[in-house]
């Protein structure tokens, strides 16, 4: 404690011509348990009115307030300054379109992901209120919802080298998001279908597996390992689409 | 002028905005959710719990039905909720629950056997009956008969909003995000639409519905201590609260926590005390035993925010930074213990204090955690005073929880309430035709506009909306928090006119232009405030206690005299509501009693 932080802080309103970007520096005194939702919140209701941030939850839970802090992308409100050097460099995301400071519009690409893996439940059945529930074993549910526990903070997509690249690839979160479908047996898409959204270079092809999108996942998403899975899967679906049809019986 | 047109317009993306939108889409109605956040951020996402239904399925639920469930709301509520509604609740809860399941949510089945569960620090076991092997499991909440609450391990709010967002897409529900709504467009009769904020340009929109549902969630953030998400702050209330015709129902009925973190308030769940965990003060002494001898920390959660607010209120508070606060001390139970059965508690206090739970005392406070008051509708979701609105979700009082919600009843409610108003919306829409008076759309419009700038020409002065803000906090906190009275209310009261006249003076220190966060809270500030004396001033008029609302002057709970529920509306140009009140239910399904717990004297409905 007794600390003071120098924070340097990306500035930018794009709905302002007057704006260009640059860094501002603001300094506060560090106080106990003071995290970077705490320290935001202050600089704008202290110092300056108008800087763009975006918390919602601020709990760790809603994906938000992901951020570039001191080069890696991560979640604010997470971020306890005592763990951090004096001096603490705030970078919106990258990939996503700015808002305006350290506020993106993530709800636009996430949007356009899950319309492109069609993130949903696939099933010619219908809902019957009068009949009980379809039986699941409890272990597949657990495992779905260790891959429906993705935020959507973006993070991934931040630290990943091709989304910065190409802009119409989908990123480790969109391949983790059909994994999920995959493993559902509620989802009635056949290999082909799901080959068709992700046996490309937008997406399992384009990913050059060095891991980056792993390593800053809060919710520690196994991403490697449906990557990995995935990438096989779809190298034998490519394979079995061109070949001809009698011999697909044996794979 | 922007305008974008739509069949039902759903202010909120919620688990409830959300539900709605579905059923309408589901029938072939163009849809448009409005939400400040992505969808999925919306704070439905941070419910951990669990979502109560009768499906009776695990060993310690059997034997549950929508009767057993209808019991417990209706107590839960301290009986000031509308039974016809509760009702309406517990039937369809079931079926909500598995079309959740037909959707996608991955919810926790039902393992046959012999299976090891925790119940007060101590594990027992249950025999899981073979031929329920996976249907839908639950676990245990406090105030129910049975374990009845259906979970996705530690993410149900999570998984949930997911899956409904999902589907939402699959429907073709156009949700679009970082869009506040600030006004609504009504002739005093009948609702057309919304003026909305872009929060990412700042730019004005009309949108026009021939329904509109207000789905905003709870309005937390007029205190400072709250367990809800930032952007629980009343907008959508605000925007009905201004017609001067919609009444907001029970606002003085606001559920406390008594374990939220400092600074922050995240939630630390109620299995700390339930597994052993104690409360101490400043000299590290263990003080509840002295006000409940008997139930110490396992009071209800009510009792227990009460005590300590009693005790720091006697200079016991552990001073900080952020203001007093008390201890949580978890260490006696043990690093296996904490690691495993607490794993949520010690990541929470580890991320976001870097508190080690085995080794340090956890700074805690009571936190304000779910609002009961809402836009009041009937049972159909219609808001009184305007046709064509609607409301569901926590914004609204639908009232099925009365005084005090029971843990995962919200959740429940969201998708539940969604399932059955949006159906009599879709009624709505198939009946009659919206005029659109464009005279309405310009005034709304315009009204927006010269507000805007007012706000950036420091026209009607230059107050800080922040420093309003916080002295709203101040006045409310002390006043019209955990436990109240005649005195300190009536305090409150007229701090908190003396704030509205503040807040009706601020302005801009910055240009305004684009997404600014300052013009953001000056343009809620003045209806925040209004909140704050719906809250205190209905306490103040309340001569009673009933569930959450606790009268330190009044401590029985008054049938004869308060099985009522208060309507809060907002004439122009007035620094009070005018307060007016109706029956809580029409239908007594079940006679006033005893809850069974939480103590004081009932003064009976013909005493
Ligand atoms: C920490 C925590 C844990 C909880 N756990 C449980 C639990 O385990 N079980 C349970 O039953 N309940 C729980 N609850 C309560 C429950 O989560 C909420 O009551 C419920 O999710 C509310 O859902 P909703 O759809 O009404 O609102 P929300 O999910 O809050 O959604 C509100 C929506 O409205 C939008 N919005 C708000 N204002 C505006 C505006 N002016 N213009 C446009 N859009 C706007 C928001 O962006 C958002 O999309 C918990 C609450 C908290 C705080
Ligand atoms: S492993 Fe693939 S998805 Fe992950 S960061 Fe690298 S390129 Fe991107
Ligand atoms: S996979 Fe992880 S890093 Fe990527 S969006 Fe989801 S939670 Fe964030
Ligand atoms: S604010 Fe929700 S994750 Fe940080």
């Amino acid at each position: 404690m007794g600390r003071t932080l120098t924070f340097n802080i990306f500035r930018y309103n794009p709905s302002d011509p007057a704006s260009s970007p640059h860094m501002d520096k603001f300094t506060l005194d560090e106080t106990e348990r003071m995290t970077l939702f705490i320290a935001l919140n202050r600089i704008r209701e202290e110092i300056d009115p108008t800087l763009m941030f975006d918390f919602c939850c601020r709990a760790g839970i809603c994906g938000a307030c992901a951020m570039v802090i001191n080069g890696r992308p991560g979640l604010a409100c997470h971020t306890k300054t005592k763990e951090m050097p004096a001096e603490i460099t705030l970078m919106p995301l990258p990939v996503f379109k700015l808002v305006g400071d350290l506020s993106v519009d993530t709800g636009t690409w996430f949007r356009g992901m899950y319309q492109k893996v069609e993130s949903w439940v696939h099933t010619d059945k219908k809902f019957d209120p009068k009949a009980q529930e379809e039986r699941m074993d409890n272990a597949l549910a657990e495992q779905i919802y260790e891959l429906d526990r993705c935020i959507e903070c973006g993070c991934c997509v931040g630290a990943c080298g091709t989304a910065l690249m190409r802009e119409d690839f989908l990123g480790a979160v969109a391949l983790n998001r059909l994994a999920r479908f995959i493993l559902d047996p509620r989802d009635q898409r056949t290999e082909k279908d799901y080959f068709d959204i992700v046996g490309t270079d937008e997406g399992i092809f384009g990913c050059m597996g060095l891991l980056a999108c792993e390593d800053v996942c809060p919710k520690q998403i196994p991403l490697q390992e449906q990557l990995g899975k995935l990438r096989r899967k779809m190298a034998l679906a490519a394979v079995k689409n061109i070949l001809p049809k009698f011999l697909k019986k044996d794979f | 002028m922007k305008i974008i047109q739509t069949d039902l317009l759903c202010v909120g993306a919620g688990l409830a905005g959300e539900r709605v939108a579905i059923e309408a889409a589901d029938n072939g109605f163009s849809v448009i959710c409005l939400s400040i956040v992505p969808a999925r951020r919306s704070h439905s996402s941070a419910a951990q719990g669990g979502m109560q239904a009768a499906l009776g399925n695990s060993a310690m639920g059997e034997g549950d039905s929508p009767d057993v469930h209808f019991a417990d709301t209706v107590k839960g509520s301290d009986w000031g909720c509308d039974q016809e509604v509760a009702r309406l609740f517990v039937d369809a809860a079931p079926i909500a629950m598995r079309q959740m399941a037909f959707w996608g949510v991955p919810w926790n089945r039902v393992v046959p056997g012999e299976q090891t569960y925790y119940k007060g620090g101590k594990p027992f076991t249950a025999f899981e009956k073979p031929e329920n092997e996976g249907l839908i499991h639950s676990r245990n909440f406090g105030g129910t008969a049975k374990w009845r609450t259906c979970y996705t391990s530690d993410g149900t709010g999570h998984c949930v909003l997911y899956t409904l967002d999902n589907r939402a897409a699959q429907m073709g529900v156009s949700v679009i995000d970082k869009v506040e709504a600030i006004a609504l467009i009504h002739d005093g009769d009948t609702c057309m639409g919304v003026i909305a904020r872009c929060l990412k340009t700042g730019e004005l929109t009309a949108y026009l519905a021939k329904a509109t549902l207000i789905a905003t969630g709870g309005f937390g953030r007029i205190y400072r201590e709250s367990t809800n998400a930032v952007i629980c702050d009343g907008g959508g209330l605000i925007t009905a609260l201004d017609t001067g015709v919609v009444p907001l129902g029970n606002m003085e009925a606001v559920q406390f926590h008594p374990t939220g973190i400092v600074p922050t308030d995240i939630l630390v769940t109620e299995g700390c005390r339930g597994d052993g965990g104690t409360l101490l003060d400043k000299n590290e002494y263990r003080f509840m035993p002295d006000y409940e001898p008997e139930k110490a920390e396992l009071a209800s959660r009510d009792v227990v925010s009460r005590r300590m607010t009693e005790h720091m209120r006697k200079g016991l508070g552990v001073p900080s930074p952020y203001g007093d606060h008390l201890w949580l001390d978890i260490r006696h139970l043990g690093e296996a213990h904490i690691r495993t059965k607490l794993r949520e508690v010690d990541e929470i206090c580890q991320s976001f204090l870097g508190v080690d739970p085995v080794y340090q005392l956890i700074p805690v406070r009571p936190t304000q955690h779910y609002s009961m008051g809402g836009v009041r509708t009937n049972k159909d979701g219609a808001a009184y005073g305007l046709k064509g609105l609607f409301s569901a979700g926590e914004a609204s009082c639908w009232d099925m929880h009365g005084f005090n919600r029971l843990g995962g009843n919200s959740l429940a409610e969201t998708v539940v309430a969604g399932m059955i108003i949006g159906g009599k919306i879709v009624e709505f829409l198939k009946g009659a035709e919206t005029v659109i008076k464009t005279a309405s759309v310009r005034d709304a419009m315009d009204k927006q506009n010269a507000r805007i700038a007012d706000l950036v020409a420091c026209k009607n002065g230059s107050e800080n909306p922040y420093t309003v803000r916080n002295a709203m906090f101040d006045s409310i906190m002390k006043g019209a928090g955990i436990f109240r009275n005649g005195k300190d209310l009536e305090t409150c009261v007229a701090e908190l006119q003396e704030i509205l006249g503040r807040a009706r003076r601020v302005g801009l220190r910055s240009s305004g232009k684009g997404a600014n966060p300052e013009l953001t809270m000056a343009l809620k500030i003045e209806g925040m405030v209004k909140l704050a004396l719906c809250v205190a001033y209905g306490a103040l008029k309340r001569t009673e206690s009933r569930g959450a609302h606790t009268r330190e002057d009044f401590p029985e709970r008054n049938d004869r005299d308060w099985l009522t529920r208060t309507l809060a509306t907002w004439a122009d140009g007035a620094d009070l509501p005018t307060l007016n009140y109706e029956p809580a239910t029409h239908i007594f399904e079940m006679p006033p009693g005893d809850r069974g717990y939480g103590g004081g004297k009932i003064i009976p409905m013909n005493g």
